[in-house]
Order: C-alpha cells, then sequence, then structure tokens
C-alpha cells in the first residue's frame, strides 16, 4: 500500500529577502517611482472601470468564472490526467516537475536535445517563479524576453515589478535611457514617444523571431478535456514565439487547468477587461498539440507544483490558486501602488502575491507578507474570480510566528476580555494607574496619547501612538444617562 | 520499499489528493451570464469596435481592388477565392510551398478571410479553415487585409465559441498589434501586423 504523499511547499523567486516593511522602506522614499507607479495604477483604474462598467453581466461572470475554479481545485488530480491524455493524443510531450529546480532541469535537457544555444520568450509569470532565465544561462543558452516590459527589465538587469506590465516602475525617459544603454542597435536619436520605442524593439527583436528554433512559454489556461493551450497577448511576440519555432516549451502551473473548452467562455471575457483594461487583447493564440504543417512540430508541456499542492491543502487559502493573473488587485491596492513592487521580494506582487508567496513557501518564510496590506477590500472588489483576499491575509496572520512577548500578551488579554468583570475591573486599574498621565499628556499635547513606549513594546510604538484611558468608559457614562 | 524511485508526476499526483483530504463538495457553476446577444445590429457594433482598435474597415468586396493596387507584393493562401483577386497586377505570392519566415517578411501585405467574428469585442478568429492559410502568413507581413462575411459575425463570445473547433490552431485578432507596456498607454505597432484592414461583405453592410 501507498503512503499518502505531503504536499511539499516551493522554491524560486517568491520568498522576500527582506521583510516587506524593510524592503519598502527606501521605495516609498523614492519620488520618481511614486509618481510612476501612481500614474500607471490610475491611468489602468480607470480603463478597466469604463470596460467593466459597459458589461450587464459582469457579476455573473465573476461567479462563474469562480465556481469553475473551485470546481477545477476540488477535480485537479483527475483534470490533470485527462489534460495529459488529451495533449498527448493530441502529439505533445508532457513532462511534470516537482518543484522549481526540476522545471528548470527539464526545459534545460529540453532545448539542449534540439542543438539549441537560444531561446526566445514569451512573458510568462511561471519560467520568473521558477528562475528559468538563470538556470538555461547557467546552461549556456541564452534566453531572450520577447515581450516589451520583460525586455525592459532584462536589458535594464532588473526584476518584474508587477505582474501584467512587469516594467510598470520605468517612466518613458528612463525606458529610452535603457534602450539607449543597452540595444545596440536602438537608433541614435530614438525618443522617449511609446511609439518610438516600440519601433525600436520590433526592429531588435525581428531576425531573432524569423530564426528562433526553440521557444519557451507559459499558458493563461490548459483545457483538460481538449488539451488546448491558450496564451494571452498585445504584442505579437507571443504569436512569433508560439508559431515559427520548430520547438515549443509551455511551462504551465498545475492550477492553470480549466475543465472544459466551454469554460473559456467566462474567462476571456473576465481577463482582458480586469488586465489591460480592454475588450479584447488585441492577440489570443490556442493550440491543441500538434498540427501538421502548421507551427511548432516539437511541442512540450511541463507541468509544475513548486507549492501549489501545499496552498491546495490549506481549505481557507486554496481560492489563492483561483488567480488569472490578471492584476487588477495590485492595481487598486494603496499599499502597492506606494510600495511598488519590488518590494514583496516574490514575483507575485500586490495583494494576490501578499496571500500566494507566504502559501507557496510555507508562511514561516514569507511572515511579512501577509502583513503587506491595510485590509481595506479594495482587491477583493476588483477581483474577477471573487478571491477573498481580506480573508486569506487575516487566516495566513494567524499562522505567522509572533514574538514570544507579544504571543503572552494576547494570551492575558484574551483571559482579561473573556469576562466583562474582569475587563471592567482592568479598566477601571488601567484609568487608575494612566489617568493622571492622560490628563497630562492632554494638558501639553491636546491629545491623550503616548508617542513611545520602553522596549519591547517599543517596537509596536515605531509606526503608531499609544491611545491612553478615556476619564470614563462609555458604558460608565451610559449608565448615568 | 526502500530506494524505489516514484516518478514526479506519481508524487504532485499523490500531493494533490493528499492536499484535497477534507474532499470539498461538489460546485455547481452558476452561468447565468449572456450566451447570445439580441442587439438588433451586430453590424455597427462591430465596425465601432474595430475602429475603436484602431482597425480600418472597408465596406463591399468592391473597396478590395482599390485597396489591393496599393500592394505590390501578396501574400494568399492557397484556396483564395478567385474573385478576390480580380484585376491584382502587383506580384502574387501564394503559400505553396510554404513561404519562408524570411520571404514572408519580405511582402508587403497578405490577404485572407476569417473563420468567426465577435461584434462585441471587434474579435476576428482564425480557425486554419477556408481562405485563412497557416498561422504564420497572418503573422509575418506587416500588413493583414482580412475579408469578414456577414454570416460569420456573431453577438458575443459564447457564440463564437460554439462555432468553432478546439483542435484547430485558433488566433484571436482584436486591432493590429499593440502595447500598454509603456506607463500603461496603449500604441499600437509592436510585432504583429502594425496594419490590419477589415473589408465587410455579404447582406447588411
Amino acid at each position: 500500500m501507498s503512503h499518502p504523499v505531503a504536499p511539499a511547499t516551493g522554491g524560486g523567486r517568491i520568498r522576500t529577502p527582506l521583510p516587506f516593511p524593510t524592503a519598502a522602506k527606501p521605495a516609498v522614499a523614492d519620488t520618481q517611482l511614486r509618481a510612476n507607479l501612481h500614474r500607471a495604477t490610475r491611468t489602468i483604474r480607470a480603463k478597466r472601470a469604463r470596460v467593466v462598467d459597459e458589461v450587464p453581466d459582469w457579476e455573473a461572470l465573476r461567479d462563474a468564472g469562480s465556481a469553475i475554479k473551485a470546481d477545477v481545485q476540488r477535480r485537479l488530480p483527475e483534470l490533470l490526467e485527462q489534460f495529459e491524455a488529451s495533449v498527448t493524443a493530441a502529439g505533445a510531450t508532457v513532462h511534470w516537475a516537482r518543484d522549481a529546480a526540476e522545471a528548470c532541469r527539464i526545459v534545460v535537457e529540453l532545448t539542449r536535445a534540439t542543438g539549441a544555444d537560444e531561446v526566445v520568450k514569451v512573458k510568462s509569470m511561471a519560467t520568473q517563479e521558477i528562475e528559468l532565465n538563470e538556470a538555461l544561462e547557467a546552461a549556456g543558452i541564452a534566453a531572450y524576453e520577447t515581450d516589451l516590459a520583460e525586455l525592459i527589465v532584462q536589458l535594464g538587469e532588473d526584476t518584474p515589478s508587477h505582474i501584467l506590465v512587469p516594467a510598470i516602475h520605468y517612466n518613458r525617459a528612463q525606458i529610452r535611457e535603457i534602450f539607449e544603454r543597452r540595444m545596440a542597435d536602438a537608433p541614435s536619436d530614438l525618443s522617449d514617444e511609446p511609439a518610438a520605442l516600440a519601433e525600436a524593439a520590433r526592429a531588435h527583436l525581428r531576425r531573432r523571431f524569423l530564426s528562433a528554433r526553440v521557444a519557451v512559454s507559459g499558458a493563461n489556461f490548459a483545457v483538460a478535456d481538449t488539451g488546448t493551450l491558450v496564451v494571452v497577448e498585445s504584442e505579437g511576440n507571443g504569436r512569433m514565439c508560439l508559431t515559427l519555432p520548430e520547438t515549443l516549451i509551455s511551462v504551465v502551473g498545475v492550477e492553470k487547468l480549466l475543465p472544459t473548452f466551454t469554460d473559456l467562455e467566462v474567462f476571456l471575457q473576465l481577463l482582458p477587461r480586469s488586465s489591460t483594461g480592454e475588450r479584447m487583447n488585441p492577440y489570443t493564440s490556442m493550440w491543441t498539440g500538434v498540427t501538421p504543417g502548421d507551427g511548432p512540430q516539437d511541442v512540450h508541456v511541463v507541468l509544475v507544483d513548486n507549492g501549489r499542492s501545499a496552498v491546495l491543502a490549506d481549505p481557507v487559502g486554496r481560492p489563492a490558486l483561483s488567480c488569472i493573473r490578471c492584476s487588477a488587485c495590485l492595481n487598486v491596492c494603496p499599499v502597492y501602488e506606494r510600495a511598488g513592487g519590488h518590494a514583496y521580494g516574490s514575483v507575485y506582487p500586490g495583494p494576490i502575491g501578499a496571500i500566494l508567496s507566504p502559501q507557496l513557501t510555507g508562511v514561516a518564510d514569507n511572515a511579512s507578507l501577509p502583513y503587506a496590506s491595510t485590509l481595506c477590500g479594495a482587491c477583493y472588489d476588483v477581483c474577477p474570480v471573487k478571491i477573498n483576499i481580506p480573508e486569506i491575509l487575516v487566516h495566513l496572520r494567524q499562522q505567522a510566528p509572533h514574538p514570544p512577548a507579544e504571543r503572552a500578551t494576547m494570551r492575558v488579554l484574551s483571559w482579561v476580555m473573556r469576562s466583562p468583570r474582569r475587563w471592567a475591573a482592568a479598566l477601571r486599574l488601567a484609568r487608575a494607574g494612566a489617568g493622571p498621565l492622560g490628563a497630562y499628556r492632554e494638558r501639553r499635547t491636546g491629545a491623550r496619547t503616548l508617542r513611545r513606549l520602553p522596549w519591547p513594546a517599543s517596537a509596536w510604538t515605531r509606526s503608531r501612538d499609544v491611545p491612553l484611558p478615556a476619564p470614563q468608559t462609555f458604558r460608565e457614562w451610559w449608565g448615568k444617562q | 520499499m526502500v530506494g524505489k524511485t516514484v516518478s514526479a508526476r506519481d508524487e504532485i499526483l499523490a500531493r494533490l489528493r493528499t492536499a484535497l483530504a477534507d474532499s470539498p463538495p461538489p460546485v455547481q457553476v452558476p452561468r447565468g451570464y449572456r450566451r447570445v446577444d439580441d442587439r438588433p445590429n451586430l453590424i455597427d457594433t462591430l465596425v465601432d469596435r474595430l475602429e475603436d482598435y484602431r482597425a480600418v474597415v472597408h465596406h463591399g468586396i468592391d473597396a478590395l481592388p482599390r485597396l489591393l493596387s496599393e500592394v505590390d507584393r501578396l501574400a494568399v493562401p492557397i484556396d483564395v477565392p478567385a474573385d478576390w483577386l480580380a484585376g491584382y497586377a502587383g506580384e502574387l505570392h501564394r503559400d505553396a510551398p510554404p513561404l519562408s519566415p524570411a520571404a514572408l517578411d519580405d511582402l508587403d501585405a497578405v490577404l485572407t478571410g476569417c473563420a468567426v467574428v465577435v461584434a462585441d469585442t471587434g474579435t476576428i478568429i482564425l480557425d486554419a479553415g477556408p481562405a485563412q492559410g497557416r498561422r504564420a502568413l497572418t503573422l509575418v507581413p506587416d500588413r493583414h487585409i482580412c475579408v469578414v462575411r456577414t454570416d460569420q459575425v456573431v453577438g458575443l463570445l459564447p457564440e463564437a465559441l460554439t462555432r468553432l473547433d478546439p483542435r484547430a490552431p485558433l488566433t484571436w485578432i482584436s486591432g493590429p498589434s499593440a502595447t500598454s507596456d509603456i506607463e500603461l498607454n496603449r500604441v499600437e505597432g509592436v510585432h504583429g501586423p502594425r496594419r490590419l484592414e477589415v473589408v465587410l461583405i455579404g447582406s447588411g453592410v
């Protein structure tokens, strides 16, 4: 008899090297970054709102999307087996990767088998998560990002800071400067007009597209009943990579499945409007294994766990696997707008990253991220698949390790607050102790608050004032009325 | 069974089964969204949406000769209807034997039909079926001239999916190539065709 196999957490670029507050500090102080983020998120919020408002059945689409994803999670093992059978019958080869390192190994081996020493890449969160570019480079294979924003980030030797627009932290002048410095064939009189920058990227990548032998992509959706993979994009770089090379390797997280081809009717309405704020993105490609005489004839799919089984194992946190990577939650988040994506450390920033990254790695390894939120709930309102992000954030905060002093304090408080008698007595005691101090502070500063407490409570007062007890409680006042 | 290697496939499936030990209840998917469009004039909606995304719309087959007269070197799928090319005097490149990517890159435009068109989003869907050819054909040339018959137009996306064969390679096109990667503002013209021209034919145009 086989023993049950425990779900496992994952690796790759999903851990915060620094606690969120430490990493956010320089970002919040960077006025250029704040201006860039403010401008970009304001633009996209308005666009999204306009195209969502014109859809009369938007809420019905969200309900359907949310339910389809819950169904996928419930039936994930059987749907994966069905997908494997369908896509294999259509001529593709399926590979399975337990974690980031295994996924990278598979892609390196498949590329080596073709004899190619370079690959062109379609923008993919999964390959950023597993740090594929670094693994390919270590194996002597050059990986060329072809999405404009990924190209900017790669040329700038930077890391992505947004799920949809990895270079959101740069403005046009900074992008022009990166192109001028790092793109050997950039025109000498390159302006910072977006159209001119896009033109430069077109010229830079054209020859590479036409001669590429191997492409690496992710997938937005993988359809179980037909074996179809779907990539949604704008520029045509995706079509180039998915059509012209002989070999196509797609790295797909196991949660990306949809049960049926018909289910795309929901998600292809939800995704573009939520993500780029368009009725439909310029290009969507769908392919099912190999089509003789049309497109790549050597087609591979790498199905990746890398922590997803651990997310699935938590019934409260499980809906994080419903995410379709639209990034609407980033664009409305007051914390993201001020701190930017790099502060989250993981390739998944913003509200969804604050729940997904700690679940993929285990909360202890990413304990600061569930606190990178004000719990305002704007993310939940815009989520096209209705992930209750605030609820999961609170759930993860409960799992995060807390310092012994805080735990002891909370235990005492909990005992006191469980009984009305103890609570009233504690308030009387506190007022007797701190009342004169409160009156003094009110005379001095106009507020019954303390700025600093002695250590270890000083950690708490670094970013807060401590209120002192009022002269009488509400219940005492009410009793006198 | 010490030392027995478990395949990654079996291990991942086993992990996922363990993760679902709480046996989540079956899910009924509510499908209360619109699946049929009841708007009276879909063609008007389609033209509005195409133009909104900077595609150029022409009405009637008579527009074709004038359009093609600007094209010196034209790529076409092997089964392009002969009447679409009536009077064409430029260099015609049929995709048989298949044109190489470099050869396609030297041509000025490609002329094809399509499979289905979604009015609500202005989306043209190619399925490698009649008068469309393989995917590379409509990708590499910088200008795509696409003939749309009005009987190929549906209102909403769910209606389009019922007309498609999932096993065919599908390309959904909504306007010319574009990007929103610089300050999240849309600009047209990156790697795909920078000009998309739609010729509407059939009743009601």
